[in-house]
């Protein structure tokens, strides 16, 4: 039924851009119909995909190490309350530094291949990761803390086994707001500095007046961006349901 | 599980200058239950948090310990009001979280025999949302049990409960954990009159001993000496607050 609706409003998406273009009239250099645009992603699709490749890679990786360095990092500061005053003030304060700000120096640091990109996506979900987890993390249930100290646990294991599961829900929500921002890190530091990846693709197709390419290599980002919600969002899921204990 | 000792507490606790209680002393008796009993905030589950050894909100000055001079470390179990199972395990998994905790290797022969005993045997590959609040309970006994240490400290751990599944809750606990010296915190004058070996009265100034029925616990939910000791115990407590 969830995909039943997903499709209608596509398709009403669709109908509406349609009548936009027939009813204004508008250029197709300004805006082109989706006909022409599906036209576009076809004929150019084994450049789209050449791009899109680079762009995915970027923002899995930097997924994959956003999440893991935030989830260390929740770990460390639900550890130690001195590195929890210590440190997050200074993550608090780093946020303050809009990342796209940041993205002319990470292409000085690390060129203009993958890694200045996928250090831009690390970067841009770090802090929903870490700070998700860390509240969870902190929200433990005391009672339960206090049941296993009275059978001898030790902090580490009381993290190990009651804490980490507890958070998995916590966790799960970092994750969905990093799948929705770990594209938009790729594409920005493709933006800055790049010759690959979907983001370069649609300033190269602007600035050539290729507006129907842009728009085709927009769409593909914007169903690379759903598909990774929908596989993270399952995943978070399962996370979720894991801690509370339903069934998977 | 080695003999259950009793436990002495003599001190004083001080929260934000402000005595809690003073001066008091609270002995439970070897192999027998205890019912402490007080209005709200009289410091009751501070006593227990201070023989479990827990962190208070205060200060405590004075002594706990055991007759036979051993220390309590590692000697007491607790079950609160809330079951406290961990959602993500089984039931099964649940009764051997201690020994998991600890990065031993649970006996699990041992642990369906309890599950067993507790009436849990059917259940004990679900998930605890999967069960009602006495079998939840029934499951935080298990674990309870399965710890198999000579003194055990309760929490109202049936104050949830509806009154038929209490009772019979009352009936399992007083036979399972026969032999323990248990510390039974209530607020509840029936509970008391017919669980308790001895029934313990906390206000700021003392642990005062209150007569117990003559007969042995458990005692029936009708047996006419504990609803008199209970009528007569709640008369008392609603004294406190006048």
């Amino acid at each position: 039924m969830r995909w039943l609706y997903g499709g209608a409003a596509m398709l009403l998406g669709l109908v509406l851009w349609q009548g936009l273009v027939w009813v204004t009239g508008v250029p197709k250099f300004i805006l082109p119909s989706p006909l022409q645009v599906a036209e576009a992603s076809f004929n150019s699709r084994a450049l789209i995909a050449e791009h899109a490749i680079v762009t995915i890679t970027e923002v899995v990786i930097g997924l994959l190490i956003g999440a893991i360095l935030g989830g260390l990092t929740a770990i460390q500061l639900a550890s130690s309350q001195t590195l929890q005053r210590l440190l997050l003030p200074i993550l608090v304060f780093t946020q303050a530094v809009p990342v796209f700000a940041l993205a002319p120096i990470l292409t000085l640091w690390f060129g203009y291949g993958m890694t200045s990109k996928i250090v831009m996506a690390v970067l841009i979900i770090y802090f929903p990761v870490t700070s998700a987890f860390h509240d969870g993390l902190r929200s433990t249930d005391k009672g339960m803390v206090d049941l296993a100290r009275t059978m001898g646990a030790t902090d580490r294991q009381i993290m190990r086994r009651i804490r980490i599961p507890s958070a998995l829900p916590s966790l799960a929500t970092g994750l969905r707001l990093a799948a929705v921002y770990a594209p938009i890190g790729a594409v920005i530091g493709e933006w800055v500095g790049s010759s690959k990846g979907l983001g370069y693709l649609m300033l190269l197709a602007s600035g050539r007046v290729k507006i129907d390419l842009m728009f085709a290599s927009l769409i593909t980002l914007a169903i690379i961006t759903v598909t990774l919600h929908i596989a993270v969002g399952a995943l978070a899921d399962r996370l979720a349901r894991y801690s509370e204990g339903r069934a998977a | 599980m080695t003999q259950a000792p009793a436990i002495t507490l003599r001190g004083s606790h001080v929260i934000d200058e402000r005595a809690l209680f003073d001066n008091i002393t609270l002995t439970l008796p070897a192999a027998e239950w205890t019912c402490l009993l007080g209005p709200s905030g009289v410091g009751k589950s501070t006593i227990l948090r201070l023989i479990l050894g827990l962190d208070t909100a205060g200060t405590f000055t004075g002594s706990i310990e055991a007759s036979d001079g051993a220390p309590l470390k590692d000697r007491i179990s607790y079950m609160a009001q809330s079951d406290l199972l961990m959602p993500w395990l089984t039931v099964l998994e649940n009764t051997v979280i201690g020994a998991r905790l600890r990065d031993e290797e649970p006996d699990m022969d041992r642990a369906q025999a309890l599950l067993a005993r507790v009436g849990l045997s059917e259940h004990q590959t679900k998930k605890p949302a999967a069960l009602s609040g006495g079998m939840r309970q029934r499951a935080a006994l298990a674990r309870t049990l399965m710890e198999d240490r000579p003194i055990v400290l309760l929490d109202e751990p049936f104050s949830a409960l509806d009154a038929g599944t209490r009772a019979d809750m009352q009936e399992l606990a007083a036979e399972v954990l026969w032999g323990k010296t248990v510390m039974l915190v209530t607020h509840d004058p029936g509970e008391a009159a017919r669980m308790a070996h001895q029934i313990v009265l906390l206000t700021p100034s003392e642990a005062k001993q209150w007569p117990v029925p003559p007969t042995p616990p458990i005692r029936a939910v009708d047996a006419s000496e504990a609803l008199s000791a209970q009528s007569e115990l709640l008369a008392h407590m609603r004294g406190f607050r006048a």
